[in-house]
């Protein structure tokens, strides 16, 4: 019981870990979800093109746009900024605050797409084989420009008839993935300073605002989550009353109908009063009709 | 008592996330299926159309009628929507609530099926194959061969071991063709939906916020009254049960003094708790007795017997008789001693 609880207010208390590790999960699931893709570059001259960017930049947006589902964070954050005033000013800074959270953790897995993309390297050479320059490889120097298109549109395609011991096929191959590897360390090694420098600098810029901003939407985050809570005890609890009236209420009208002497029974007191009163299987029909067909109105006073 | 209570809170306030848990399972089951499914293209004419659409479109269909099914809250939905009004008013924000969340959660697993279909291609390759632009990617001009017979050729583009056209349309150019088309498709498909669901969960806190509590409270007493209904009638029907059986031993032991003239055996004064539980039975022919009588004759449902005059020698809490007293001494002799 006890661990239950503790489980349970470790949750509410750590949404901030819970966020982290939704994020840890999606980026997962982006690396998982380009190994198991099965790229399959058309080798064909505009659609090339077409299709090495759109699987480099579809799915980020896709992810993005997931890593914002999942957070419960954007919606308080959401609900924070379009609620009226009221009697509790708004602090813009911790929707700020909450803002560049919610955005820096959806960030994760669209990056890490991207990053996976460019060092396996067959979207950039599926993208961009058709716009090398032919003079610099030798196979394609004495060739018609409308066959070098063809030729070069089917370099992504190894297995294809005409590439399969074409040398100058795989030197262009090689050379486009030289690009995409060098491109993605490079979007890498920024991105981790970035991080590192913004990590290390920020105690040095307002760091009292930033403990004010974390702290209430902390608060914010709690308090709804608590309020959820309230609400549903209170369902419980009204539903319980409810339900007990109408079974009172039967009670008195079966009182009021009844021609029968007044039981002095010998049953055990706690048999009784779960009996309620309901002591015959027409009773007992009658009660279930009624609910089913009149249920009491929403009212305990 | 306290652990159950908690339990029972802890998933009734995240009865969101147990509800998201199913749809995540059935999100899983739908790919596993779609793994071991045995796609078979029948490489014939009007056949492919047929058979790679149904495929793309009669699982999602299935799917997303399961997730209806499965969902508990379809009856209660069902319940009060039909309810006779009665004294309390209808809510119809409430319904709209009710069941926009079962149908968004229905739709995830179908969504899951169409995306994996359409990025793997075999669908579409096989109900499309025959429409494959053969004039750009072939060479239309082959000679000899009627439309009928060109589109014969090219519903064999899926089965690659009977493909006969390779001199009209190289198999692996049409096959990645169609392939390609199948996966821009499929990842705009799930760009759609994905765009559609960030749309509907955000674009609620802006205009609606105030209504949305009141539908998920109301939604959600509705779910926890009749719980707590059924547990306060499973609650008493035990309570009937065990009144209803004391009395029905209580009458056996009654009658059974009554048929043989003796006095009632009281239980001495020191036997304890377990003397009065044998509610007067106290011997192997008086309890199969009570067995046999137990099976062959039923007691009514009904604790409360009309008071009848009590000259006929039995105590007033008793059964009801089921036949007048004279007769009544007749059976309990037949009866004894069997």
């Amino acid at each position: 019981m006890d661990r239950f609880r503790m489980i349970f207010q470790y949750f509410q208390s750590n949404s901030e870990s819970v966020m982290n590790g939704i994020c840890g999960l999606l980026a997962l699931a982006s690396v998982k979800m380009y190994t198991s893709f099965d790229f399959s570059c058309p080798c064909l001259p505009q659609y090339n093109m077409v299709y090495g960017l759109g699987i480099m930049f579809i799915p980020p947006i896709i992810l993005f746009l997931c890593g914002l589902i999942l957070n419960r964070q954007s919606l308080v954050m959401l609900e924070e900024w379009r609620r009226p005033a009221g009697r509790r000013k708004k602090d813009l800074a911790v929707i700020r605050y909450m803002c560049s959270s919610i955005m820096q953790r959806a960030m994760v897995a669209p990056v890490v797409w991207i990053v996976v993309t460019l060092l396996d390297g067959k979207c950039l050479i599926c993208a961009f084989s058709g716009s090398v320059d032919p003079e610099k490889f030798v196979g394609f120097a004495n060739v018609s420009t409308v066959q070098v298109q063809l030729l070069l549109a089917k370099v992504p395609c190894k297995d294809d008839e005409l590439m399969r011991n074409n040398t100058s096929c795989k030197a262009v191959s090689r050379y486009l993935r030289c690009w995409s590897q060098a491109l993605g360390w490079s979007i890498l090694l920024i991105l981790i300073i970035a991080a590192f420098l913004a990590r290390w600098l920020r105690p040095c810029f307002n760091q009292a605002t930033l403990l004010q901003a974390r702290h209430w939407s902390n608060y914010i985050d709690i308090e709804q989550k608590i309020f959820e809570e309230t609400c549903c005890e209170h369902s419980r609890l009204f539903a319980h009353k409810c339900i007990l009236h109408f079974f009172e209420s039967m009670r008195q009208k079966i009182k009021q109908h009844s021609f029968n002497l007044p039981r002095e029974g010998e049953e055990a007191e706690g048999e009784e009063d779960l009996l309620r009163g309901i002591t015959d299987q027409d009773q007992v029909n009658k009660l279930l009709k009624t609910w089913y067909y009149e249920k009491p109105p929403l009212d305990v006073s | 008592m306290d652990k159950f209570r908690m339990i029972f809170q802890f998933f009734q306030s995240n009865q969101e996330s147990f509800m998201n848990g199913i749809c995540g399972i059935m999100a899983l089951a739908s790919t596993q299926m779609y793994s071991a499914f045995d796609f078979n293209c029948p490489c014939l004419p009007h056949y492919n159309l047929a058979y790679g659409l149904g495929i793309l479109l009669v699982p999602p269909f299935i799917l997303f009628l399961l997730g209806f099914v499965l969902n508990n809250n379809i009856s209660m939905l069902a319940e009060e929507w039909r309810r006779p009004q009665g004294q309390r008013r209808k809510d119809l924000s409430v319904l709209r609530y009710m069941f926009c969340s079962m149908a968004q959660r229905a739709m995830i697993a179908p969504a899951v099926w169409v995306s994996v279909t359409l990025l793997d291609g075999k669908c579409i390759t096989c109900a499309f194959c025959t429409s494959v632009p053969v004039e750009t990617l072939g060479n239309a001009s082959h000679p000899g061969l009627s439309q009928g017979e060109i589109q014969r050729v090219l519903a064999r583009i899926p089965c690659k071991e009977i493909y006969n056209g390779q001199q009209l349309i190289a198999n692996e150019v049409a096959i990645r063709y169609l392939r390609c088309i199948s996966q821009a498709l499929g990842w705009c498909f799930v760009l759609l939906m994905t765009t559609l669901a960030f749309l509907v969960r955000s674009l609620r806190p802006c205009f609606s916020q105030a209504a949305f509590l009141k539908s998920r409270y109301w939604s959600h007493y509705i779910d926890m009254e009749r719980k707590l209904f059924d547990e306060t009638c499973a609650e008493h029907a035990r309570s009937f049960a065990k009144v209803c059986i004391q009395q029905f031993f209580e009458g056996m032991s009654t009658d059974l003094v009554a048929a043989r003239c003796h006095l009632p055996r009281k239980a001495p004064p020191d036997a304890g708790e377990a003397a009065e539980k044998l509610l007067g039975i106290t011997d192997q022919g008086t309890m199969n007795m009570a067995l046999k009588s137990w099976h062959r004759c039923k007691p009514p449902l009904n604790l409360h017997p009309p008071a009848l005059p009590t000259g006929n020698g039995w105590a007033g809490e008793g059964q009801p008789p089921t036949h007048p007293s004279a007769p009544q001494k007749e059976t309990a002799a037949y009866y004894s001693w069997v």
